[in-house]
């Protein structure tokens, strides 16, 4: 099956998720958003890479946060942006997914930002647009958000270079998390040796294990010695009964606090891709704290974001070129 | 009307007829095999050299899509695509809009069917009203009014009281029960087999338990009441080894599996396509594996197509969001006959899981060449390649996970009492 | 096409001539900046060359890696390799020596002007260049070179950096059946 992230000389097209994208890809997306960090630094915060293009911000399903950082990463590449918020209830589906996306590309935008509730919508959109236009998933109901995945990973390699001797423990619902099949795919296609989840039985995957992690269901002995801690949001229609009994046995099992912090590495880091449900599945005293990496994070989210958007608008007609002389 | 098909390899399982014969037709009922009877002389004929003469295939479900969702298909359309697939008789579940637990519904649509004289068309009736699983349908009234046995389409019945009492009454007079076996909570708002691929993306499963307890409260009950169960789509290897099982202790129970089940797993989903939105899901190759060993020892009684028409919008969505099903009368056919040379069974036997083995199940008199039957027949070329693609299909439903596929197995003419209702071009 | 026997000046002769023409240049509130790749390593000689003074004159340094300001950005795309620009010191009001290896259409030359630009406002732009091979496209040309060598478009001269550290010209020719092509500029 032809991967459709990649394009017929193995450069990337769209960013759909990060499962199926070969190591030197992740590698080159992680090294272009190191240049563009020094880019938020400076007074000029703008190069002008995208002038003249238009990235569309589709959201299906809400989320101010990550539109915005896209919005940013954007806008720093000197693009015009379009955002819009689509509502779908229910009772009015209104305009299909496909008519919105050819009424988007009949005003000439160039590069869609998707988040949508359903798995696998970003690569439905992806399937229909023509060459010119790019697609990144901002997020696919459980099955992915590269972004994140991928700025986890910067986040992890600016304080842990050594990729190759690292323990990591992603905590919490792996079972409803696009964010967390994204990291393990990061985690593991850049060569990290253990990936650890840390879960209860009805928030892990069937088969799991297949993903390349090893399971644990105790934070206990799934902290232990370990370099870089995961946390994952729980969202609340979990804790309604069904498939964990209450926010406060969550927090006690599961929760990270800084006592079970303790088991891992001393100098172990903290990520979360937030918003955090403080006292939930992370304590104050840890999400503030020295260990937590968590507002850099954000910060490295809009240089890679900036980072993809640039490759993906870049080099895409570059063949055969004969006498042009840049 | 006279005719003579010449030449045709006549492959008729239940008389055990395996050899080059030609058949003569009369007045809509076959008269003879081999010799002409005294005094016949063929109006028309058909040469049918290098070409099988088998009987008209029987297809355990087809959905027509009438009455009700008629933009997604009508009698017209699927019954000719009935008819270019070889198929001369189809079961039609009742998950019509509205629902087929009326006898005057039944009577209408039987009435409009005749009238086209293609397939012939044997509905299936509700087994509960409007399938709410509540209150039994009129079963002794439906019976009257043509139908051949009760469903529940893929809508299960929660309450285990009324599933008992519904398999009671249609014991009572021997009605054949036609059930999809899967536990409605463990199956709520799954799209796909629960493991490793629904896993990896992020798509809610339906675990192979829920046809497993399904299909045992479905088996216990079946037990207490003496109720003959035919299983609908079968899709797990637990499934075969219970019904396996149950047979051995003379339980009265037959199953098919759908076509699509035979060649497909859950990895075929690939990058979420909708084509393969099907239910049950397609499973593991494990499952898939015992699904075709079933069927060679006769665990399993018959192939069928599912043919389920959906709109071409209806599968432009992401895969959860995308409806349900796949067109299925016009693959039928060669998608037997490749599963058969797969696992090197015969064109006999192949044939007989979808004609004769069909119409036993359906009780129906078809699915055989028998002196004074019914002249509905299929003659096919068993060696020529075709397409699959929507331009190459009659049915308004385009969308099949083998879409793009060139495959062996091409009906030529088919008859239905006596008469071409299809020839290709 | 053939290449024309042209006898090539040596880099580390030229690095001499160009820092006799450099040195004049370095007063108060000046900043080198070389351009990647071989602006780059071009600076770092010179830095050694006139260490004196550039340590009298506190003379500042940086570098500029102009992918993302190149106007050829939708064909060519971003290099594999990637080094961040590093101007470690306020460029406003300062006199900028901007240095490059091999100066030819004169777009780079743009690209890093308007990149230094997005830092903030210099007193001066000085361009100084290894070699001028001719064939420029834009009103833009260096001020100071060590050598002008006329070369045709089917030629390619770049500066390379060899494993000893010291630094030569070598000249390609182009085939233009050939799909990738990368320009010096």
């Amino acid at each position: 099956m032809n991967n459709p992230q990649l394009d017929a000389d193995g450069r990337l097209r769209h960013l759909l998720s990060i499962e199926g994208l070969p190591k030197r890809i992740l590698n080159q997306i992680l090294d272009t958003a190191e240049s563009f960090v020094g880019v938020a630094e400076r007074e000029v915060k703008k190069v002008p890479l995208l002038r003249g293009k238009t990235v569309c911000n589709l959201f299906f399903e809400n989320s101010t946060r990550t539109r915005t950082t896209f919005e940013i990463a954007a806008k720093r590449l000197s693009a015009d942006v379009i955002s819009l918020n689509v509502n779908t209830s229910s009772q009015s589906k209104g305009e299909t997914i496909l008519d919105t996306v050819d009424n988007l590309i009949a005003m000439h935008a160039d590069m869609f930002v998707v988040r949508h509730s359903q798995s696998g919508a970003a690569h439905f959109i992806a399937k229909h647009v023509p060459d010119h236009i790019h697609v990144i998933n901002a997020g696919d109901g459980r099955h992915s958000h590269p972004t994140q995945g991928l700025l986890d990973m910067f986040t992890i390699r600016k304080y842990k270079p050594d990729l190759h001797n690292l323990r990591v423990a992603i905590v919490g619902d792996v079972l409803h998390s696009r964010v967390a099949r994204s990291e393990i795919h990061a985690l593991t296609t850049l060569g990290v040796p253990e990936v650890r989840v840390i879960a209860p039985k009805t928030l892990l995957p069937t088969q799991v294990e297949k993903l390349g992690v090893h399971v644990f269901h105790d934070m206990k002995t799934g902290l232990k010695d370990v370099d870089v801690v995961m946390m994952l949001r729980l969202q609340n229609e979990r804790m309604n009964g069904a498939m964990l009994p209450s926010a406060q046995e969550y927090f006690k099992t599961y929760g990270l606090t800084q006592d079970k912090l303790n088991l891992a590495k001393p100098d172990a880091i903290v990520l979360h891709p937030g918003p955090m449900n403080r006292g939930v599945e992370i304590d104050s005293s840890v999400a503030d704290g020295s260990q937590s990496v968590i507002l850099p994070q954000v910060t490295y989210g809009i240089a890679v974001r900036m980072a993809v958007m640039a490759m993906l608008a870049g080099g895409q007609n570059s063949g055969s070129q004969a006498g042009s002389q840049a | 009307m006279k005719i003579q098909i010449k030449n045709g390899h006549v492959i008729d399982p239940k008389n055990n007829i395996d050899s080059q014969l030609d058949v003569f037709i009369a007045a809509g009922k076959i008269v003879a095999l081999g010799k002409a009877p005294e005094g016949f002389i063929a109006s028309q004929t058909i040469d049918a050299s290098n070409l099988i003469v088998c009987p008209g295939l029987v297809d355990l479900s087809a959905r027509l899509r009438e009455p009700g969702d008629e933009y997604k298909a009508t009698l017209i359309s699927e019954l000719q695509a009935a008819v270019a697939g070889g198929v001369t008789s189809l079961a039609c579940p009742p998950d019509t809009d509205p629902v087929l637990d009326e006898p005057g519904l039944v009577e209408m649509l039987k009435h409009r069917a005749k009238q086209l004289n293609l397939a012939h068309v044997y509905p299936l009736g509700a087994l509960t009203r409007q399938l709410q699983g509540k209150v039994l349908s009129e079963m002794g009234e439906l019976r009257e009014a043509g139908c051949v046995g009760f469903s529940q389409a893929n809508i299960a019945i929660t309450d285990t009281q009324v599933l008992w009492r519904a398999m009671e009454y249609a014991a009572t007079f021997g009605f054949t029960l036609f059930l999809h076996a899967e536990e409605p909570f463990l199956a709520k708002d799954g799209v796909a087999h629960d493991g490793e691929v629904a896993s990896r993306l992020g798509l809610k499963g339906i675990p192979s338990a829920a046809e497993a307890l399904a299909l045992a409260s479905i088996l216990r009950i079946a037990k207490e009441t003496g109720a003959r169960i035919h299983i609908s789509r079968l899709s797990t290897a637990e499934g075969v080894d219970m019904i396996r099982e149950a047979k051995k202790h003379g339980v009265n129970i037959t199953c098919d599996v759908s076509a699509n089940h035979l060649h497909l797993t859950e990895h075929d989903i690939g990058f979420f396509d909708a084509n393969c939105h099907l239910k049950p899901p397609l499973r593991t190759q494990r499952d898939k594996d015992a699904l075709g060993a079933g069927l060679k020892d006769g665990t399993i009684d018959a192939i069928c197509s599912d043919h389920t028409p959906v709109d071409d919008d209806a599968k432009l969505a992401p895969f959860a969001e995308a409806e349900v099903g796949a067109t299925g009368l016009e693959l039928l056919l060669a998608l037997t006959l490749k599963w058969a040379n797969q696992e090197k069974t015969s064109l006999a036997k192949a044939i007989a899981l979808i004609s004769q083995s069909s119409a036993k199940i359906l009780g129906i008199a078809a699915g055989d060449l028998s002196v004074n039957a019914n002249a509905d027949i299929c003659i096919f070329d068993a060696n020529e390649y075709w397409k699959i693609v929507p331009s190459a299909l009659k049915s308004q439903g385009k969308n099949t996970p083998f879409n793009g596929l060139e495959i062996a197995g091409k009906v030529k003419t088919t008859l239905i009492n006596g008469q071409v209702v299809y020839q290709s071009e | 096409m053939t290449s024309k026997n042209i006898s090539l000046p040596h880099a580390e002769d030229l690095l001499k001539t160009l820092a006799q023409k450099v040195q004049p240049l370095l007063q108060a509130n000046t900043a080198l900046v070389g351009i990647q790749s071989g602006g780059v390593w071009l600076m770092q000689k010179l830095l050694v060359l006139l260490e004196k003074d550039i340590a009298a004159n506190a003379i500042e340094h940086g570098t500029l890696d102009v992918s993302f300001y190149r106007d050829d950005y939708e064909k060519r795309g971003l290099k594999a390799e990637n080094r961040p620009s590093q101007i470690p010191f306020d460029v406003e009001n300062k006199h900028i020596i901007l240095i490059d290896d091999v100066f030819y259409t004169g777009r780079t030359t743009r690209a890093a002007m308007n990149e230094l630009f997005d830092y903030g406002r210099p007193a001066s732009i000085t361009l100084v260049a290894l070699v001028n091979r001719g064939g420029r496209e834009l009103p833009i040309a260096p001020q100071i070179t060590a050598a002008d060598i006329a070369l045709d478009a089917s030629q390619n001269l770049q500066l390379i950096q060899n494993q000893d550290g010291t630094l030569s010209l070598e000249l390609q020719s182009l085939n233009f059946n050939q799909s990738q092509v990368h320009k010096h500029e």
